[in-house]
């Protein structure tokens, strides 16, 4: 080549310069486990179907989330959403409102009559599921899902256990149920109705199962010993509830006493109220702070006029209404009876004390270990009877719809594993994505987008549904909110800061590379990354 | 000017956002973008200059379809990007002198009239020192005849690749090499240097503006705009400097946040001499936060802390923020 004057090289490239070799730490992509994720019952993958959402591609965000949950519309009221509660950006404002969101998409699927993607191929087996109520029915979806039949027995003559018998319709809307579980149906599992499973070791021999489930809840009332009169009716709380499902309307008067702490205890006097109650009184023997019921919905009841007597117990009810004894909390933190007496008006007590489970399927299944009244279970939800697994709340666990649901998924899954002859290993969980590792900067600030409620007198009149529902535009913003801790979302930063060119774009989903030939390993991606999703490694030098 | 028109989870705040429509992202979050400034250059790590050049190189490459020409003034960008033979410059792109840059891009853009290619626009890029110390006569002439270039200052507030000796851009009490931190005023002295962006709105130029690599859609914005503009244009960018600060490479941005947050450094622009928009501080920060991580301050920490030289700065960016009305609500 002629050259020009004084010039003996020819032009090259900087690209010659391997400038990686520098490096003294690499920039590494990783996934870590949002916080959200980590704390739902139902193991749903939360993050993922916000991040469809968020793009306003609301069947795909619901076809994610229904991997884990069949039942997004009923999540939506029911929750009660740990998910928030651990939810990184509580931290700037307000966690995201990832309750709304799913009740939105569940919403939008029964408006749209999205059914569930083709189940896995026949595997030729059959798994006998006993109890139809939130843990039953989500294991013999994800059973179904996996290719095996499936027969569901239930005692009593609907489907949805406490979801519909215990849980009040200003909770949860009977179409809502119906259509969920409906969905679950199509798939082909069959429901026999009003067939209480008496001796399960029989019912499986006799239907020709390969394995069975039994979800069949906590429905047997817990009782206290109260000295009673003529004057006063003492109820309790499940069959109230449970009653209302029919024609039946309890009499319960016009001055309702509900003895206890918990949920039920909230469910029954809040619809005490709806049934004409002018008076309706919790009676509950410790304080607030340790009250097990959800402090939303204590708020919720005393909005609508439900009063609370806190460290009290009943100590009888007789003619002139109901004797209520003075508690104080002692150093450890349990209520001591003071001896101090009132007496206050009562035409009803119902009693909501918690409920124990039916176990008398179980009384021919030797070997079997039942601890407080529940069938202890392993990590893989089978009880010490081979091929009889067992979830919900007839295990130790905290009693709620969405542990429940999550049992039926886990325990579907081993089941599968077991009827292949393998067994079943989640994948190993990643490192928890911490606030500290966000650069929150980069978000934009918004705050939560509060749910419509049902107006007030409504409440205490009708089984409306008192929580509303976000629209379109506001369930898209509410999404939007989310951090997506831990995990990539292609905000192109890494790809825009480095100041050597050294990440790769790949393109959508398919996220960035790094070129080690040319990383100087500054850091500035790893520190600039909004969601924390680059960590930097010491180079072995 | 992006105007939040609804919420997008990260908004422009972020290089890219696969939520904001195609036209409203930046060109760094293009694949195709030109990278300029290419691999393999030999700039230190978390170069805030290498970073500052490509942003806005790249935001003039797709502004004009890439017809563009740059001169460069002797500096650390030059060095670091050009040791003969390489070159990391994917441009056409002429070194002459430190002092020289706006003469030679003035030379150019006649050059270019005089073969009539009015579509190929003419770049002046240099550091601090080419800028406000050895090239400021040059630079005033072409403000002045108001020829046809974008100039672009990267300022990074030193003399760095030479050692790190001070410029007039150099920052009150910072320690360089030649302002060292001794005596009952450490560091540069207070009341010195030159505000570039100021003396380049006297000349009542088309267009002048400030910018940091902190924030992309702005700095992009603003390049896009004034080289679409017919006669001289100016833009000020501060760029972090992680070994003449003495700072970690990875807070090259967190810095240039922080130093528009506080006041330190204000960012807007101005048309023929009169300030036309500010980007307002989105969370005010005291001085302090943004010392604190450069070692060129440590003397106003330990081991005798200073906190009447902390307050003079304090003062400054409050001057900066009533002056521009950096936290005014009509601001961006």
């Amino acid at each position: 080549m002629q050259k020009p004057f004084a010039v003996t090289l020819d032009p090259g490239s900087s690209r010659a310069n391997h400038t990686g070799s520098w490096r003294t730490s690499r920039p590494v992509y990783v996934d870590n486990l949002p916080p959200c994720n980590g704390a739902c019952p139902a193991g749903e993958n939360i993050q993922a179907w916000l991040f469809h959402a968020e793009a306003g591609a609301y069947e795909a965000a619901w076809r994610v989330l229904v991997r884990d949950n069949p039942f997004p519309a009923i999540m939506g009221r029911v929750c009660y959403h740990p998910c928030e509660g651990a939810c990184n950006r509580r931290k700037l404002d307000e966690p995201v409102g990832i309750n709304s969101v799913e009740r939105f998409l569940g919403d939008e699927a029964i408006r749209r009559g999205w059914k569930f993607d083709a189940p896995a191929a026949s595997s030729g087996k059959r798994v006998l599921v006993v109890g139809a109520g939130p843990s039953g029915l989500a294991a013999a979806y994800h059973l179904a899902m996996l290719g095996h039949r499936v027969t569901i027995r239930e005692a009593g003559p609907l489907a949805g256990g406490m979801m519909r018998f215990g849980i009040p319709k200003y909770r949860l809307q009977r179409d809502v149920l119906d259509a969920e579980v409906h969905r679950i149906l199509e798939l082909g599992v069959e429901l026999v109705l009003n067939s209480k499973v008496e001796d399960i070791i029989e019912a499986i021999k006799d239907g020709g199962f390969d394995a069975a489930f039994l979800a069949v809840g906590a429905h047997i009332a817990r009782r206290a010993y109260i000295p009673a009169g003529d004057a006063v009716r003492v109820l309790d709380a499940v069959s109230v509830l449970r009653g209302l499902e029919g024609e039946e309307r309890p009499m319960l008067g016009r001055r309702v006493v509900v003895y206890g702490g918990g949920n039920t205890a909230i469910d029954m006097a809040r619809t005490a109220k709806r049934l004409g109650a002018t008076e309706a009184l919790i009676v509950y023997r410790r304080t607030r702070e340790k009250m097990p019921a959800h402090d939303f919905e204590v708020e919720e009841a005393l909005q609508e006029g439900v009063m609370i007597r806190w460290l009290s117990t009943i100590r009888q009810a007789g003619s002139q209404g109901i004797t209520l004894e003075k508690m104080v909390l002692d150093e450890k933190g349990f209520p001591q009876p003071t001896g101090e007496l009132e007496t206050i008006a009562a035409d009803s007590v119902v009693l909501a004390l918690g409920q124990d489970v039916d176990l008398s399927l179980l009384d021919k299944v030797p070997g079997l270990e039942i601890v407080d009244g529940v069938v202890k279970v392993g990590s893989d939800m089978m009880t010490r009877h081979p091929g009889l697994f067992a979830g919900g709340d007839m295990v130790p666990s905290e009693r709620t719809v969405t542990v429940a649901v999550g049992h039926g998924k886990k325990a579907a899954r081993h089941i599968d594993a077991w009827l292949r002859g393998r067994t079943y290993a989640p994948a190993p969980k990643h490192a928890d994505a911490t606030f500290e590792r966000l650069n929150a900067w980069y978000y934009s600030d918004a705050p939560k987008t509060v749910r419509p409620m049902l107006d007030l007198i409504r409440r205490q009149s009708t089984f409306d549904e008192v929580q509303g529902a976000l629209d379109e535009s506001t369930a898209l913003f509410e999404a939007r909110r989310c951090l997506s801790c831990g995990n990539c979302f292609e905000c192109d930063n890494c790809y825009g800061v480095c100041p050597d060119s050294a990440v790769i774009k790949l393109g959508p989903g398919e996220r960035y590379r790094f070129d080690y030939d040319y990383c100087k390993g500054c850091g500035i991606c790893a520190e600039e990354c909004p969601c924390g999703a680059i960590s930097m490694i010491p180079e072995d030098i | 000017m992006h105007q939040p028109i609804k919420f997008y989870q990260t908004g422009t705040h972020t290089i890219g956002n696969r939520l904001l429509k195609p036209e409203q992202r930046t060109v760094q979050s293009d694949r195709g973008r030109s990278n300029s400034l290419n691999c393999g250059h030999r700039a230190c790590q978390g170069c805030g200059e290498a970073l500052g050049a490509r942003y806005a190189i790249d935001a003039a490459m797709d502004a004009t379809r890439r017809q563009l020409i740059a001169a460069n003034a002797t500096g650390c960008l030059e060095v670091f990007s050009t040791p003969y033979p390489e070159s990391s410059w994917q441009i056409p792109w002429l070194h002459s002198l430190f002092g020289n840059a706006a003469a030679v891009a003035t030379g150019m853009a006649a050059a270019m009239k005089v073969k009539n290619r009015s579509d190929v626009r003419v770049i002046a890029q240099g550091g601090d020192g080419g800028t406000t110390d050895i090239g400021l006569g040059g630079l005033s002439g072409m403000f002045e005849r108001n020829d046809d270039v974008l100039y672009i200052c990267y300022d990074n507030e030193a003399y760095m690749n030479t050692g790190v000796q001070r410029s007039s851009a150099t920052p009150p009490a910072a320690r360089t090499a030649t302002t060292a931190a001794v005596g009952d005023e450490p560091g540069n002295v207070f009341g010195q240097g030159k505000d570039m962006p100021a003396i380049a709105m006297a000349h009542g130029i088309p267009y002048v503006a400030t910018a940091t690599v902190a924030d992309l859609h702005d700095l992009e914005d603003k390049v896009a705009k004034a080289i679409a503009i017919r006669g001289a244009k100016y833009i000020h960018i501060f760029v972090p400097c992680p070994l003449g600060w003495g700072a970690a490479a990875h807070d090259t941005i967190r810095l240039a946040r922080l130093a528009k947050e506080t006041g330190i450094f204000p960012v807007f622009e101005a048309e023929r001499g009169e300030v036309t928009g500010v980007l307002r501080i989105r969370r005010k920060t005291p001085v302090e936060e943004y010392l604190k991580p450069q070692r060129r301050f440590a003397h106003l920490f330990a081991p005798t802390p200073r906190p009447d030289v902390i307050a003079r700065i304090q003062a400054i960016a409050d001057r900066n923020i009533r002056r521009y009305g950096l936290l005014d609500e009509g601001a961006r």
